[in-house]
């Protein structure tokens, strides 16, 4: 007999909802079919308790994201669960509150990932979470009036956000306490370490960083809103582009893609899926690369070679990209059931150019080892800092690179698989070490393996002898029924879509489950007690688009 | 005029600002301390202007500014392949006090547009802006947005729009080619301007904060709205 405890409801054959049921035996109100997993109502009262024995019993130790949603007669807030070793196991609880009284326990008590997430679900649906160590807006600024995606929300109304609002806090503060060495320092929201409009409210003691408070919101355009008041079909595809704007754009527009076609059952021909999978790949080495090269500049200064270099080589990839799908950035390639359009006349002259690039890109990869990994100056700036242990990243959610830089062996390409990545050879990357440099050497790493992937999608296309075909037969308006959650491996990590539809050709509820939104939530972890020159460092090798935190 | 004075309507506020960007005269923007100390010596002032604007076309300092998708544009428009030094003026300052232009590259939101509005006023005159992207123009794709702010317009006046979604590096070189040829030549861009200023909002119910914001708002204060739909 192991010491380990089986967890509960785990049988070969998938996951047991019966014995799960029943060891929430008086918790659970009522079970629903989701498409992607089963969903318990719980009373909203009990949710710290059931997801700690979740957690503790059954292994459910990934909580991936809080949808909040309102209904004409009740609040809902869904507690989407999965498993680290097993995503594709899955549960999801559903706690109802009524429409007068919106108060429903936190479960920032068992997951740290929690306090952002019940935070947004606060700001922009209104629902109010006991005993939460922080509830405030995130996303809004605090003279915000009403919550947005209520139902009963009205857009036209004016909001006020005085300039003074956002006055430096401490002008006209000239008389320094006698000689202390603690000061409040506002990082952000215009600044160039932060990689966009991020705003760190950060005290430091010396050198040291005794306090930091994320302030985002900066860049929070209405995404949701956005995919709310579009169609599934054509609509809603632009925007996925604008999440991950680091030419992640495939990556993101595959998410809504796998969501929106499980909710419709599209099937997608095997010819489109090598397709999305090549482009999809050339996406995460942009991504990355940029990644890579914004981090050398933090480490650095400013637009020294490794940028220049990353850039040079995302200019390849991005003129490649750009013959496939026509844009260099805003790709809009994929189509619900396929892909836009085929590869570029003549198809083999492209193939040639795309193989070639990739042929190179090893020994590019390997200046970057070269300049930064086998580089004491850097080694110096990142190994030990930023440490950030894999139970931690475990309870704030964090995924991608920062988890496989923990040492989480945790790849939806390869444990939830989609696309045709199972057919493909290919490895994930992981390190123990927890620290900056790990992250760092794991996107290097990573860009190894998906240059390795397109290759062999290279082949298989040139060597695709059957009929072309790029669209399955999908109907001009679709209008599906049903919730469902699913996620894919994006640049940052995983990337989820929650879907509710209603049966009309929008969606009512379109929740998006940004990977940076809760890696950068472990910033504050990382950076507390580290100098802040390390700090700078770590929010570097965390690598946030704030498109993607903020949405 | 003070530059927090406040008018009835925006058509006079247009006005206002259009005569102090466009109107009788050299643009307050080329103006200087040096020149007016040449006094009324025509020939020089003629020479010293046209040599003040070749200058200041051919050193642009631009502000180290992203805000979204355009701003990775923006930084392939500085590095290899694009490089944007060419034309004098790729080297981006990340200090508002020490440059001259600033490109906004991407959406503007509800609590980003204030701190903006911050940078902005740190530039030291003469200032230009260069709005970036279908965002800075009219709020783009996310033009529907409830925290979106409509076009940069309502809080900074602009000189040159590179319109995109995002715009090309190509494109942006050639608003900032633009942007030197119409410094060099003294020129100011007829732009509509549209300031954002104190206006009323009796359609919001009244509550505590609005109260309380309403009863702190004073003569030199200013508000952003951007309840663009009565435009």
């Amino acid at each position: 007999m192991s010491l380990q405890r089986q967890p509960v409801g785990e049988t070969p054959d998938g996951l047991d909802y019966d014995a799960l049921a029943e060891l929430l035996d008086g918790y659970v109100l009522d079970r629903e079919q989701h498409l992607n997993c089963e969903a318990f109502v719980i009373r909203p009262d009990d949710v710290a308790a059931v997801l700690s024995t979740l957690r503790d019993r059954a292994a459910f130790d990934h909580l991936s994201l809080v949808t909040a949603q309102e209904y004409r007669d009740r609040y809902e807030s869904i507690y989407h669960l999965k498993k680290y070793d097993d995503p594709t196991q899955e549960l999801s609880l559903v706690v109802p509150t009524p429409r007068d009284q919106p108060h429903s326990q936190s479960g920032a008590d068992v997951f740290d990932t929690a306090i952002w997430h019940e935070r947004e679900a606060y700001d922009l649906v209104g629902i109010e979470y006991d005993d939460h160590p922080d509830l405030r807006r995130i996303l809004l600024p605090e003279t915000w009036q009403g919550h947005p995606l209520s139902l009963d929300y009205n857009q036209d109304k004016p909001q006020i956000v005085p300039l003074r609002e956002h006055a430096n806090p401490m002008e006209g503060r000239t008389d320094v306490a006698d000689r202390s060495d603690t000061m409040f320092i506002n990082i952000g929201p215009h600044h160039p370490a932060t990689h966009g409009v991020l705003h760190l409210k950060t005290v430091v003691d010396g050198e040291q960083v005794v306090d930091i408070d994320p302030d985002i919101g900066y860049l929070h355009r209405c995404e949701e809103q956005m995919c709310q008041q579009s169609t599934y079909r054509h609509q809603i595809m632009p925007y996925p582009d604008r999440w991950d704007y680091v030419s992640a754009g495939i990556l993101n527009e595959w998410a809504y893609a796998r969501a929106a076609e499980s909710l419709a059952d599209i099937d997608v021909p095997v010819y489109a899926q090598v397709l999305r999978t090549m482009s999809a790949e050339l996406c995460r080495i942009c991504a990355h690369l940029l990644a890579i090269g914004t981090f050398a500049l933090d480490i650095y200064g400013e637009f020294t070679a490794i940028f220049m270099y990353a850039v040079t080589d995302r200019e390849r990839i991005q003129n490649l990209l750009e013959e496939l799908t026509g844009q260099r950035l805003m790709f809009n390639y994929l189509r619900l059931g396929g892909v836009a359009w085929g590869l570029p006349e003549p198809r083999a002259e492209y193939l040639e150019t795309v193989r070639s690039v990739m042929a190179e890109f090893p020994d590019r990869l390997e200046e970057y080892h070269n300049l930064l990994t086998s580089n004491e100056l850097f080694q110096m700036r990142v190994l030990d800092t930023g440490v950030l242990p894999a139970e931690t990243a475990k309870s704030y959610g964090a995924t991608g690179p920062v988890a496989r830089g923990s040492g989480i062996d945790y790849d939806l390409r390869r444990d939830d698989p989609y696309g045709y990545y199972d057919e493909l050879d290919w490895e994930v990357v992981t390190d123990d070490g927890g620290d900056n440099f790990s992250r760092a050497l794991v996107r290097l790493q990573e860009m190894e393996q998906s240059a390795r992937i397109v290759r062999q999608c290279v082949d298989v296309l040139a060597d695709w002898s059957g009929e072309r075909e790029i669209q399955s037969d999908v109907p001009r308006t679709v209008k599906p029924g049903g919730e469902v959650y699913r996620a894919v491996e994006g640049a940052k990590g995983e990337l989820g879509i929650y879907i509710r539809a209603d049966g009309t050709d929008t969606p009512a509820r379109f929740k998006i489950r940004s990977p940076a939104f809760s890696n950068l939530q472990t910033l504050e972890v990382l950076a507390e007690g580290e100098y802040i020159a390390d700090m700078i460092a770590t929010l570097g090798s965390l690598d946030i688009v704030l498109g993607e935190v903020d949405r | 005029m003070s530059d927090n004075q406040l008018h009835d309507t925006l058509d006079e506020a247009q006005q206002t600002t259009r005569e102090a960007r466009t109107g009788e005269g050299v643009d307050e923007r080329y103006n200087s301390r040096l020149r007016q100390a040449f006094g009324d010596s025509p020939f020089i002032l003629t020479k010293f202007d046209a040599f003040m604007n070749w200058v200041r076309g051919n050193s642009m300092f631009i502000l180290l500014f992203g805000i979204a998708c355009c701003s990775i544009e923006m930084m392939h428009t500085y590095a290899t392949k694009h490089d944007l030094d060419r034309f004098g003026a790729g080297v981006p300052r990340a200090s508002p006090r020490q440059a001259d232009v600033i490109i906004v590259p991407g959406t503007i939101v509800s609590k980003f547009g204030p701190r903006m509005r911050r940078v902005y006023d740190q530039m030291p005159e003469p200032k230009f802006v260069v709005s970036m992207g279908s965002c800075t123009i009219s709020g783009g794709p996310f033009q529907e947005g409830y925290n979106v702010i409509k076009g940069v317009e309502e809080l900074i006046p602009v000189d040159i729009h590179v319109p995109g979604c995002p715009p090309r590096p190509e494109a942006l070189v050639y608003g900032v080619l633009k942007l030197q040829e119409q410094v060099q030549a003294g020129e100011s861009a007829p732009v509509t301007v549209k300031p954002y200023e104190l206006r009323q909002f009796g359609d919001l119910e009244e509550d505590e904060l609005v109260q309380k914001l309403a009863a702190e708002i004073d003569e030199d204060d200013l508000v952003m709205r951007y309840d663009w739909t009565e435009r």
